[in-house]
């Protein structure tokens, strides 16, 4: 198997990823859009390390989900108390801090 | 003892800081302690005169070494006092007088609510004078120098609340700041020739032909310059008139009998300097000599008692300039002039505050007259002073002036212009000095009383009565030494040879007339001078508004327009300078910070719009950064 279809695919998942962020205003979803790029970036660290026969990049991954997991932990915290104290969770609702 | 010499000057000084801290607490006993400690630096120099007596004529100089100042790698200057005739001849003066004038000045300022201020200011004055002359370095002396013109302005300006009493306390501070310039060229020149600030390297080295002719010359003028400034001489004299605004003690101690004479101080302490630099010490005479004609000129004009006081005051500072600028012949007896003028002007500024105590604060000598018969010891002891500052055998004056004035006529060894020019203005000089101060006591004590005890015309009601007795004692003892002090310190020549090892021996050289008739001619022409006072401000009736007079008296009431020079050389076009700097200020570069300022903050402006408060465009340009970044990376890799 070709490890570039690995490539193309964790390149697919990125811009999905991105485009979620971009496009989407309910903040779950957009959560979920950055879940996609982290993950996205582990599949293209775990290509490389098979590819180079490398382990370092596999270990970087794990390390990416852990950072991953904490940082669900805090963004889901956000929206929770976002969504109690203004009833909504949409980000474009959030915009007090401009100009 | 004289290793405890830095008492003298700790003393006032310990007082002043005192009475300044101690704040209002102090103002029940604060002035007796100014008086305390002004007599105890008195008695200290006593003792001090009592050691130098005692010794050789050889062993008189000493240089006590107090402190090392400024290290700084290997250079070390040390503070120091020198402890000589002529610094213990002034220290005398100082405490002397000044604990006289302190004692008045208890009287005399009773109904201050603010005499503990100014009892410290006066321990100030007399700490940093102390310092002035018992310096052992130009570097300290400068201390005592800038000290003097300190208290001097904060004495001035001692009722400052009236705004043109602080103007001229400014006036004082600032013209004396010009003539400080030169002192510190003066320093600056010093110690580049000499490597060293004290007296005693400098006139070693100054002997031995350390320095070329033309540098001595430059500091020589630069310390005339400097002398100028403090001692009122032209073209530095403008402050002094209007220094009067002080409060009379003042202008008795510091504006008459010390610190306006350290200027002459200076010059007679820098002998070593002007022996090299013959045509510094004949600028010195120079400037004498016209300031001697000035003063004395407007002194014939004024009616405020104490401008006409103190424009007599820079016409005799001119005689000691020129006695001065004599060279060693001329030092001692400028030195003793300076005493007896401390003493005799003294007691005159003195009688002139009892007048003013007793006439409401009038300095108007238009509406005073035929004071004599209310003030009777006012008027005998301002009377002493008066025949002092004539020059009439046996009062003081005549034994210093007259010395003076032989002196000046045999100025320049007694060969060429010099001694007819300058002993004919010392003798004219003297004429006019009997004129004006007849004038002064004539107008004041004689003649019919100008003023008015019934309050009719609306003219101020004036009952003029004899001063309190502390007002009354330092006049009496200021008449005593107008009096006899001339005789006693002139007799054998006894003055000039105790100043001998401070001034150095001069050569006698004899006038270009007969001692006899140089003294018949001073004697004469004061005599004149006194007759026409007479004439014009007794036999007839003095006009209470003054007359329009010649062109010459209205120049002279002017300051010979001193001020109007000043103002239109200096001052206007200062301030066409400063006005221009501060339009070019405001025009151009204030406006160009003002404009890229707001040029920033249009921009600022601009980019404001970006933050917009929507997460998903903040996210948006970071991708779009990235995006750019690694494509710049990418091209820039290959």
């Amino acid at each position: 198997m070709e490890y570039s279809n690995y490539l193309y695919l964790a390149v697919l998942l990125f811009c999905v990823g991105a485009a979620t962020v971009l496009l989407r205003r309910n903040a779950i979803i957009v959560f979920m859009g950055i879940e996609l790029m982290l993950n996205a970036a582990n599949l293209a660290f775990v290509t490389f390390s098979r590819m180079h026969g490398d382990i370092t990049g596999q270990v970087v991954a794990f390390f990416v989900m852990t950072v991953a997991a904490a940082e669900v932990v805090v963004g889901l915290a956000i929206i929770v108390s976002i969504y109690r104290s203004r009833r909504t969770v949409s980000v474009d609702d959030v915009s007090l801090l401009k100009n | 003892m004289i290793n405890a010499a830095w008492l003298l000057i700790a003393i006032p000084l310990a007082s002043a800081a005192l009475l300044l801290l101690a704040g209002r607490k102090a103002d029940t006993w604060g002035h007796w302690l100014g008086v305390f400690a002004s007599a105890a630096s008195f008695i200290l120099g006593a003792g001090l005169l009592l050691a130098l007596l005692g010794r050789d004529a050889g062993d008189r100089v000493h240089d006590v070494h107090l402190f090392d100042w400024i290290t700084a790698g290997d250079l070390v200057l040390h503070a120091g006092l020198r402890v000589d005739p002529l610094s213990v001849t002034f220290v005398l003066l100082v405490t002397f007088v000044g604990s006289l004038i302190h004692l008045y000045s208890v009287a005399y300022m009773s109904h201050d609510t603010d005499r503990r201020r100014f009892f410290a200011y006066l321990n100030l004055f007399v700490a940093a004078m102390l310092i002035l002359v018992l310096a052992d370095s130009y570097l300290l002396l400068f201390v005592g120098w800038e000290g003097v013109g300190l208290a001097s302005y904060l004495l001035i300006g001692f009722w400052n609340h009236v705004p043109t009493y602080a103007t001229a306390a400014k006036k004082a501070f600032i013209m004396n700041r010009v003539a400080d310039v030169g002192m510190i060229v003066a320093l600056g020149a010093l110690f580049s020739v000499f490597g060293a600030l004290d007296f005693a390297s400098i006139e070693t080295s100054a002997a031995t032909g350390g320095a070329s002719e033309g540098m001595m010359t430059l500091i020589g003028l630069m310390l005339l310059v400097a002398a100028c400034g403090k001692s009122a001489q032209f073209p530095l004299q403008a402050w002094l008139g209007d220094a009067m605004a002080g409060p009379t003690p003042v202008s008795a101690l510091i504006h008459a009998a010390t610190m306006v004479t350290a200027g002459v101080y200076l010059i007679v302490r820098s002998g070593p300097i002007y022996d090299q630099a013959p045509m510094a010490l004949l600028a010195v005479a120079i400037i004498g000599a016209i300031t001697l004609l000035f003063g004395a000129i407007v002194g014939c004009a004024k009616d405020d008692i104490k401008k006409a006081l103190a424009a007599s005051t820079m016409s005799q500072i001119g005689y000691m300039m020129l006695a001065a600028g004599l060279g060693p012949i001329g030092y001692a007896f400028a030195i003793f002039h300076l005493i007896t003028h401390g003493f005799f002007k003294a007691g005159m500024f003195l009688g002139a505050g009892s007048v003013m105590h007793g006439m409401n604060d009038d300095v108007d000598m238009r509406r005073f007259g035929g004071l004599s018969r209310y003030m009777k010891i006012t008027w005998i002891t301002f009377g002493f002073g008066w025949l002092a500052i004539l020059g009439v055998p046996p009062f003081s004056g005549f034994w210093s002036k007259d010395k003076i004035i032989e002196a000046a006529f045999s100025a320049g060894h007694g060969e060429g212009w010099q001694p007819w020019v300058f002993g004919m203005v010392a003798l004219f000089g003297a004429g006019l000095t009997a004129f004006y101060m007849s004038r002064l006591f004539f107008m004041t004590f004689h003649g019919k009383a100008r003023w008015n005890s019934t309050g009719a015309d609306g003219q101020p009601e004036r009952h003029p009565h004899e001063s309190p007795v502390l007002m009354v004692v330092p006049m009496v003892v200021l008449a005593a030494g107008s009096a006899f002090l001339g005789l006693i310190l002139a007799a054998g020549g006894r003055f000039a040879t105790w100043l001998e090892p401070s001034t150095g021996h001069a050569e006698h050289h004899d006038p270009v007339l007969p001692i006899p008739v140089i003294i018949a001619a001073t004697l004469i022409v004061v005599a004149v001078g006194v007759v026409i006072a007479w004439r014009q401000y007794v036999l007839a009736q003095v006009p209470a508004i003054p007359p329009v007079g010649s062109p010459l008296t209205r120049a002279a009431r002017r300051d010979l327009y001193q001020d109007d020079v000043n103002e239109a050389v200096f001052m206007r076009p200062g301030q066409y300078a400063t006005r221009a700097l501060v339009y070019a200020d405001k025009k151009a570069l204030d406006n160009s910070i003002t404009g890229a300022a707001g040029l920033l903050g249009l921009l600022g402006l601009g980019l404001r719009r970006l933050q917009n408060g929507y997460v998903r465009t903040y996210a948006a340009f970071i991708l779009i950064g990235l995006v750019a970044l690694l494509v710049a990376a990418a091209v820039l890799w290959n």
